[in-house]
C-alpha cells in the first residue's frame, strides 16, 4: 500500500518538473490532468478506518474535477482565445528547471525537519506537497499568459490537496467537498475572465494588464 | 434562525435569475435586504444560543459583524436599486470622461444574483465556528464578488477583476494550509483533530506552540490578503475603485471585516494557547506597516475612489493594530470596525454621486461639490472629518480608546507611530476633499439629474450612525462590543 503512495508521490514530483519545463500549453494542461487523476487515488490509498465512501467520494470527485473537467475548461479557453500555443515564460525553461531542483531540495530538507503526526501515510507527503505548491506559485509569477496563471493555481491546489492527505481522517468530508467546490468555481470564473481578457485586449498576456497602478510620485 | 439568514438570500438569488422584468427584481433585492436586516435585528435583541459542537452559530463577534454586513447591505441595495434604474434609462449614453469609453453594464439579473449570493456567503463567514467552513465561505465571497467588480465591462475593471480573483484566491489557498497546520497541532496533542474554534480554545494549553505559530502565520497572510493588510493589499485599490460604488461600499465596509474576523478567530486560539504575545505582535506589526503604506499612497493620490480604497487599507491596519495590542484596545478595535464600516460605506456611496455628476474619478477635475451637489457635498465634508477620526464622530472615540490602551501598556512608541500615520493620511485626505467640495463647479452636463433621496439618504443614515456612536453608545451595543472583545481575549476599557 505504502509503496503505491510513494510511487504516486514520485510521479507527482516528476510531473511538477515537466510542468516547469513545458513549453506548450496543451502539454501542460495534459500533465496537470494526469496529476489530478493520480491525486484522486491518494485518499483511497491513505484510507485508514472511517467509512470508505468518504475516501471514494473525495478521491472520485477530485479525480473527475481535476482529471477531466478542468482540462476541458482550459482547453476550451485555449481554443476560444485562439492563443499562441507557446507558454512564453519570463524565466526560461532551463532556468525554471534548475530553480525547481533547488526548491525540491529545500522542500525535502524542510519536510525532514517537521515532526509529523504518527499516522502519516508516507513521510514523503509533506515535501512533495510543498514542492507542488511551490511549483504552482512559481508558474503564477514566472509565466506571462493569464491562462498559465490558472494552470499555476490548479497546480498549487494539487499540492495543498496532497498536504491535506496527511490529515485525511481529521478533515471533515463536508469541508473537503466545499473546498473542491470552491476550487471548481474559481477555475470556472477564471476561465470566463481569461476569455473576456482575450476579447477585450486581443491577448491574454497578464503582464500587459498594467493600466491600474500608481503614478510615480 | 441562522440557516434562514443564509438561505433567504440564496433563494432570492435563484429567483432573481429567473425573473425577466427589472423592476420586480430590484424590489426583490431591496425586500431581501430588508428581511435580512430585520432578522439580524432579531438576533441582536434575542441572541440565539450557540450549541456546543455546532459548526455555525452566532457568538457576540459574529453578531457584531453580521449586523455591520447586513446594515450596510441594506443601505447599498437601496442605492444600487436606484442607480441600476438610472443606468438602464441612460443605456449606452453614459461615458466616462477619464477614458472616454462607454459603460456597457453586465446583465442586471446576474449582478443582482451575485449580490445576494455575496450576502449569503458573508453571513456564513461570520457565523462559522469551524475554521474549514470559514475558509469555504470566505473563498465563496471572493467568487461571488468577482463578477460584481466587472459590472461596468471596462478594460480597467476587467484588469481589476483578474488581479482580485488571482491574488485573493492564491492568498486564501495559503490560509487553507494554515487550517491544515491547525489540525496537525490539534492531533499532535494526542486528541482527535478538530477545527472547531470553541473546542480549540478550550484545549488551548495542550496545543503545541511551533505548529500553532506556523498555522497563525499562514492564516494571517492568507486572510490578511483578503483583508487588505500591506504588503498583500495590491489588489485592493484596483478592485475597490473599479467596482460600482455600492459594491465598493460593501467590499470596503463589510467584506474586509469578514476577513478580519477570520484572523481574530485564529488570534483567539493563539491567545488561549498562551501565544497571545506572538500573534498580537505580528498583528500589530502588520497593522502599522499597512497604515504607513496606505498613508504614503493617500498623499498625492489623484483618484478619489482609489484614495478611499487606500484609506480602507489604513483603517484595516488600525484594526489589526488594535486587535494586536490586546486588552482594552480590542474593544476599541471592535468599535472602530463598526465606525469604519458606516463611514467608509457612506463615503463610497457619495463618491458614486460625484462620479455620476462629474463623470470622472480624478480629484483635480471635481470642484464646487457644495454647489453642484449640495447634500452630497456637505455630507462629503462631514465624511472627511468622520473618516479621519475627528470629534464628535465615533471614529475619534474608537481611535482614542486604542491609542490610550497602547500608552497604558507602555507601548508609547507604537502609539506615536500610529498617530503619525493617521496625521499623514489626514493631511492627504483633507487636501483632496476640500478641493472637491469648495470652489467653482464646472458646467453641468446634460445627463445631470441632481440628487434624489435614494442616492443621499443611505449615506446620511450611515454618517448619522457614526455621529451617534461618537456621542453616545447604547448600553446594549456596548455590552455586545465588550462580549466580542472578550471572545478574542480582550476586555472593556
Amino acid at each position: 500500500m505504502n509503496n503505491t503512495i510513494d510511487l504516486i508521490l514520485v510521479a507527482l514530483v516528476l510531473t511538477d518538473l515537466i510542468l516547469l519545463g513545458a513549453s506548450r500549453l496543451r502539454n501542460a494542461i495534459r500533465i496537470l490532468a494526469a496529476q489530478g487523476l493520480m491525486l484522486g487515488l491518494l485518499p483511497l490509498l491513505a484510507h485508514r478506518g472511517g467509512p470508505i465512501w468518504h475516501a471514494l467520494l473525495l478521491g472520485g470527485g477530485s479525480a473527475v474535477l481535476k482529471g477531466f473537467v478542468f482540462p476541458a475548461l482550459l482547453n476550451r479557453a485555449l481554443r476560444e482565445t485562439n492563443a499562441n500555443r507557446e507558454i512564453e515564460p519570463f524565466v526560461g525553461y532551463v532556468a525554471s528547471l534548475l530553480i525547481g531542483v533547488g526548491a525540491l531540495a529545500l522542500s525535502f530538507w524542510f519536510g525532514a525537519r517537521l515532526p509529523l503526526p504518527a499516522a502519516t501515510p508516507s513521510q514523503w507527503l509533506v515535501p512533495t506537497g510543498l514542492f507542488t505548491v511551490w511549483t504552482g506559485l512559481f508558474l503564477i509569477v514566472a509565466r506571462r499568459k493569464a491562462i498559465t496563471q490558472v494552470l499555476g493555481y490548479v497546480a498549487m491546489e494539487n499540492g495543498i490537496f496532497a498536504l491535506g492527505m496527511v490529515l485525511v481522517e481529521a478533515m471533515p468530508l463536508l469541508v473537503e467537498l466545499g473546498v473542491l467546490l470552491d476550487v471548481f468555481a474559481a477555475v470556472f470564473v477564471m476561465g470566463i475572465i481569461v476569455f473576456q481578457i482575450n476579447r477585450e485586449f486581443d491577448h491574454i498576456d497578464s503582464d500587459q494588464l498594467s493600466a491600474l497602478k500608481e503614478d510615480a510620485p | 434562525m441562522i440557516w434562514t439568514l443564509i438561505g433567504l438570500p440564496l433563494l432570492a438569488a435563484l429567483a432573481s435569475l429567473r425573473m425577466r422584468a427589472d423592476r420586480p427584481r430590484r424590489a426583490l433585492l431591496v425586500a431581501t435586504a430588508v428581511a435580512h436586516a430585520a432578522l439580524t435585528g432579531i438576533c441582536w435583541i434575542w441572541p440565539p444560543a450557540v450549541a456546543p459542537g455546532a459548526w455555525v452559530g452566532l457568538d457576540a463577534a459574529g453578531r457584531l459583524f453580521l449586523g455591520l454586513a447586513s446594515g450596510l447591505f441594506l443601505a447599498a441595495t437601496i442605492y444600487a436599486a436606484h442607480s441600476l434604474g438610472r443606468g438602464r434609462e441612460a443605456r449606452g449614453r453614459l461615458t466616462e470622461a477619464d477614458t472616454g469609453s462607454v459603460f456597457v453594464n453586465a446583465p442586471e439579473a446576474v449582478f443582482t444574483a451575485c449580490l445576494l449570493v455575496f450576502l449569503a456567503a458573508m453571513t456564513l463567514t461570520v457565523a462559522s465556528q469551524h475554521l474549514g467552513l470559514l475558509w469555504v465561505a470566505m473563498e465563496a465571497t471572493t467568487l461571488a464578488t468577482a463578477p460584481l467588480i466587472y459590472f461596468h465591462r471596462q478594460p480597467s475593471s476587467l484588469e481589476a477583476t483578474w488581479k482580485y480573483l488571482l491574488v485573493c484566491s492564491v492568498g486564501i489557498a495559503l490560509a487553507l494550509l494554515g487550517n491544515f497546520l491547525i489540525v496537525v497541532a490539534a492531533t499532535a496533542s494526542g486528541a482527535a483533530g478538530t477545527l472547531l474554534v470553541p473546542e480549540l480554545i478550550a484545549r488551548g494549553a495542550q496545543l503545541p506552540a511551533p505548529w500553532l505559530q506556523a498555522a497563525f502565520a499562514f492564516l494571517l497572510v492568507g486572510y490578511g490578503t483578503k483583508m487588505g493588510l500591506a504588503p498583500m493589499h495590491t489588489w485592493l485599490p484596483d478592485a475597490h475603485s473599479e467596482a460600482p460604488s455600492p459594491v465598493s461600499a460593501l467590499l470596503s465596509g463589510a467584506l474586509l471585516n469578514c476577513a478580519f474576523l477570520g484572523i481574530l478567530r485564529a488570534h483567539a486560539i493563539c491567545a488561549a494557547a498562551g501565544l497571545g504575545a506572538f500573534s498580537g505582535n505580528l498583528l500589530a506589526g502588520f497593522g502599522l506597516v499597512s497604515m504607513f503604506v496606505a498613508a504614503a499612497f493617500i498623499v498625492g493620490q489623484t483618484d478619489y475612489k482609489r484614495m478611499l480604497a487606500y484609506s480602507s487599507v489604513e483603517h484595516m491596519g488600525l484594526l489589526a493594530f488594535g486587535a494586536g495590542l490586546g486588552g482594552a484596545a480590542i474593544y476599541g478595535a471592535m468599535l472602530h470596525a463598526a465606525n469604519h464600516s458606516a463611514v467608509k460605506a457612506a463615503l463610497f456611496l457619495l463618491a458614486g454621486n460625484f462620479l455620476s455628476a462629474y463623470r470622472t474619478k480624478s480629484i483635480a477635475r471635481v470642484g464646487g461639490g457644495l454647489r453642484r451637489l449640495p447634500i452630497s457635498g456637505a455630507l462629503w465634508l462631514a465624511g472627511l472629518f468622520a473618516i479621519t477620526g475627528s470629534p464628535p464622530f465615533g471614529t475619534f472615540a474608537s481611535e482614542f480608546t486604542m491609542l490610550q490602551a497602547a500608552f497604558a501598556q507602555g507601548r508609547g512608541a507604537w502609539a506615536i507611530a500610529a498617530l503619525a500615520a493617521l496625521a499623514i493620511a489626514f493631511a492627504g485626505m483633507a487636501k483632496a476633499f476640500l478641493g472637491m467640495s469648495l470652489g467653482r463647479a464646472p458646467e453641468a452636463t446634460a445627463a445631470d439629474e441632481g440628487e434624489r433621496w435614494p442616492t443621499v439618504l443611505p449615506a446620511l443614515a450611515l454618517l448619522s450612525l457614526s455621529l451617534l456612536l461618537g456621542l453616545w453608545i447604547p448600553q446594549g451595543f456596548a455590552s455586545l462590543l465588550g462580549q466580542a472583545a472578550q471572545l478574542i481575549g480582550g476586555g472593556a476599557p
